[in-house]
């Protein structure tokens, strides 16, 4: 069957083998220094094996409080789940009919992917403390005393930092459906109005059934880029950072491998949700189409 | 339910319009109750738009359609008394077949014990009651044909319409499934209208078939008239069988088994002098393709009986004449 294969195949394949290297070597390499024994610094070689790092970690990094850090995280990265799903769908589902000014709503979408990322995080960011002042001045303009003596900023994370995420998940999750309405069937919804259903029920009883896989891709998508956004965030994210924040200001000052033992952790905290979303997605493809389990 | 003047279906002026393009041009037609109608034509032709407007899946720019004594022109699809199979039949592939069968129930909140009896028994109907536990990815073309079918009557339609229905099957199954769309119709006695590019379906089909091309109708006829006595060169020639010769004027189009071969030139004028340039054989017939000496570009086929043939055998190239009756000779408007 595969008797000789032609030099290119080599090539490619050796080609290949470099970038899977250079794509995962890195995560591998701060897998296994997270395991370095404790006298063990932050460069090969390994001295000795052990987990003295992770319970470091676990005592906590210096005045920084990580398990803070990760729950906020993963509450962000929830929310902009949710709206990326919700936002995604709707919106690919008003493309598919004569939308006016679609086109233009199109190219401001993707131009949002195009900017760079920390323009558009340090725009965020200008633009709230505009806010910021404008609120101010209206307070006193008023005459809250209370309001103005309390009142800091309006930068926050679910305000500035999940608009700032969304600028990067929105798109992503608009682009999935487009692909995933482009090759939709469309005779299915006919044959639904056909058989007596409202567009609701339509939508409801076949639509959805048929995208749920995709639908649930395009939430792994949303929560695995916030977890690990850090440009858009960066200038946008007012007073308590999310993960990748703390732990991009910890590699300037920690100088342990606690910092490998995080790394590891949170990359584990990744997998876990893709394995999850994968298995429901194979669930949700089997009861769609495939086999019956009778 | 018994068939009655309600399912006799009438379009008036009916017309589609996409942006600058005329799709259906006001085309009238009036389809008998309880008959099975196919609507023929070339890709383009406007058949398609027609029957999508009929089911109302396709707004109508211009024009009326009647169903018994009701317009249904603006009303929902659901509203009109129409069911409608797909091409390739839209089942739901997430539901099983009798989910499927009681989908429009559910839609209307029958309880779900009523509705999956329901199913049941008109999957029984299609013999395919055994099949009802199964997914649309788990039937062949023909069962998800069943399904489909089953799907539409359960809504109590008066008119079924078909959009080329049989264009998913394999060769084989497809004349063992025309055969029971055509058993299903008479069985159940209310008007089929069945979208098809293919004359062979139509002919097999039809009680009465529409030709048509650029959104006109062409021709409106039974099987029998349409083949022996076509309306115009287009409706000839689309329907094969045919060769259309231009004389003194005139355009006749002769059945192509209704030619001789002669190889020695007759007296006749009702003959064109040509060159044999194939030779088919096709079981029961030899067909015999032939350039036109005066024009060669003329295509020319004569359908000669196998044993016709063997008897005496051309070979290509020979010089021939072809010749006919003059009462084979069909006249077509110029």
């Amino acid at each position: 069957m595969h008797e000789n294969r032609s030099f290119g195949f080599y090539a490619l394949a050796a080609f290949f083998g470099l970038f899977l290297l250079f794509l995962y070597g890195p995560t591998i390499t701060i897998f296994v220094l997270s395991f370095q024994g404790p006298d063990g610094g932050l460069t090969f070689p390994m001295r000795g094996v052990s987990l003295h790092w992770f319970y470091k970690l676990m005592e906590g990094i210096g005045v920084v409080d990580i398990g803070s850090a990760f729950v906020r995280s993963l509450k962000l990265g929830a929310v902009v789940t949710v709206l990326t799903v919700t936002l995604a769908v709707s919106a690919s589902l008003a493309f598919r009919k004569t939308l006016r000014g679609g086109n233009v709503l199109f190219y401001v979408v993707v131009a949002s992917l195009i900017m760079p990322s920390i323009i558009v995080s340090l725009g965020i960011g200008l633009s709230f403390r505009l806010i910021d002042t404008a609120l101010k001045a209206f307070f006193v303009w008023a005459g809250w005393d209370g309001m103005t003596d309390a009142f800091t900023t309006t930068m926050g994370l679910y305000t500035s930092a999940l608009g700032a995420q969304l600028t990067w998940t929105l798109p992503f999750g608009l682009l999935v459906m487009f692909a995933v309405f482009n090759r939709f069937n469309s005779a299915y919804e006919e044959a639904a109005l056909d058989l007596g259903a409202t567009p609701w029920q339509s939508f409801r009883h076949v639509v959805f059934p048929l995208i749920a896989p995709s639908v649930v891709g395009v939430g792994m998508f949303g929560f695995t880029l916030s977890w690990d956004e850090i440009a858009r965030s960066s200038q946008a994210i007012g007073d308590l950072n999310t993960l990748p924040l703390e732990l991009q200001g910890l590699t300037t000052t920690v100088t342990t491998p606690v910092i490998y033992a995080l790394g590891t952790l949170t990359t584990v905290i990744s997998f876990i949700v893709v394995g999850i979303t994968i298995s429901i997605m194979a669930f949700a493809r089997r009861r769609a189409r495939g086999k019956s389990s009778r | 339910m018994q068939p009655s003047r309600q399912s006799e279906l009438e379009l008036i002026k009916l017309t589609k319009r996409y942006g600058n393009t005329t799709a259906v041009d006001a085309i009238d037609l009036r389809i008998p109750s309880g008959s099975y109608c196919c609507l023929l034509g070339p890709s383009g032709c406007g058949k398609t738009s027609t029957l999508r407007m009929i089911a109302g899946h396709e707004d109508v720019s211009d024009g009326d359609i009647l169903l018994g004594s009701r317009n249904i022109t603006v009303l929902p699809a659901a509203a009109r008394g129409t069911a409608m199979m797909f091409q390739s039949y839209a089942l739901f592939p997430h539901l099983t077949a009798q989910e499927n069968v009681a989908f429009s129930l559910k839609m209307r909140g029958v309880p779900k014990a009523e509705r999956l009896k329901r199913a049941h028994d008109l999957l029984e109907r299609v013999a395919m009651g055994s099949y009802a536990q199964r997914k649309p990815a788990e039937l062949s073309g023909g069962q998800q044909q069943r399904v489909a079918l089953a799907r539409a009557l359960i809504t109590e339609p008066s008119v079924l319409l078909l959009d080329e229905p049989l264009s998913a099957l394999d060769p084989f199954l497809r004349i063992r499934m025309r055969a029971e769309l055509k058993r299903w119709q008479l069985e159940l006695g209310f008007t089929f209208v069945h979208v098809t590019h293919s004359q062979e379906e139509a002919m097999a089909l039809a009680d009465q078939v529409v030709v048509m091309n650029g959104g006109r109708i062409e021709q409106v006829a039974t099987p029998h008239e349409l083949f022996n006595a076509p309306a115009s060169e287009f409706v000839a020639r689309f329907m094969g069988g045919h060769n259309v010769v231009k004389r003194n004027d005139q355009t006749i189009a002769i059945r192509a088994d209704r030619m001789q071969l002669l190889r020695t030139p007759g007296q006749s004028s009702h003959a064109l002098n040509a060159t044999v340039r194939g030779i088919e054989y096709q079981g029961t017939y030899v067909l015999v393709s032939l350039d036109a000496e005066a024009n060669a570009s003329d295509d020319l086929s004569v359908m000669l009986q196998e044993a016709e043939f063997f008897n005496a055998p051309f070979e290509v190239g020979t010089s021939v004449q072809v010749a006919w009756s003059a009462t084979d000779a069909h006249q077509l408007p110029a």
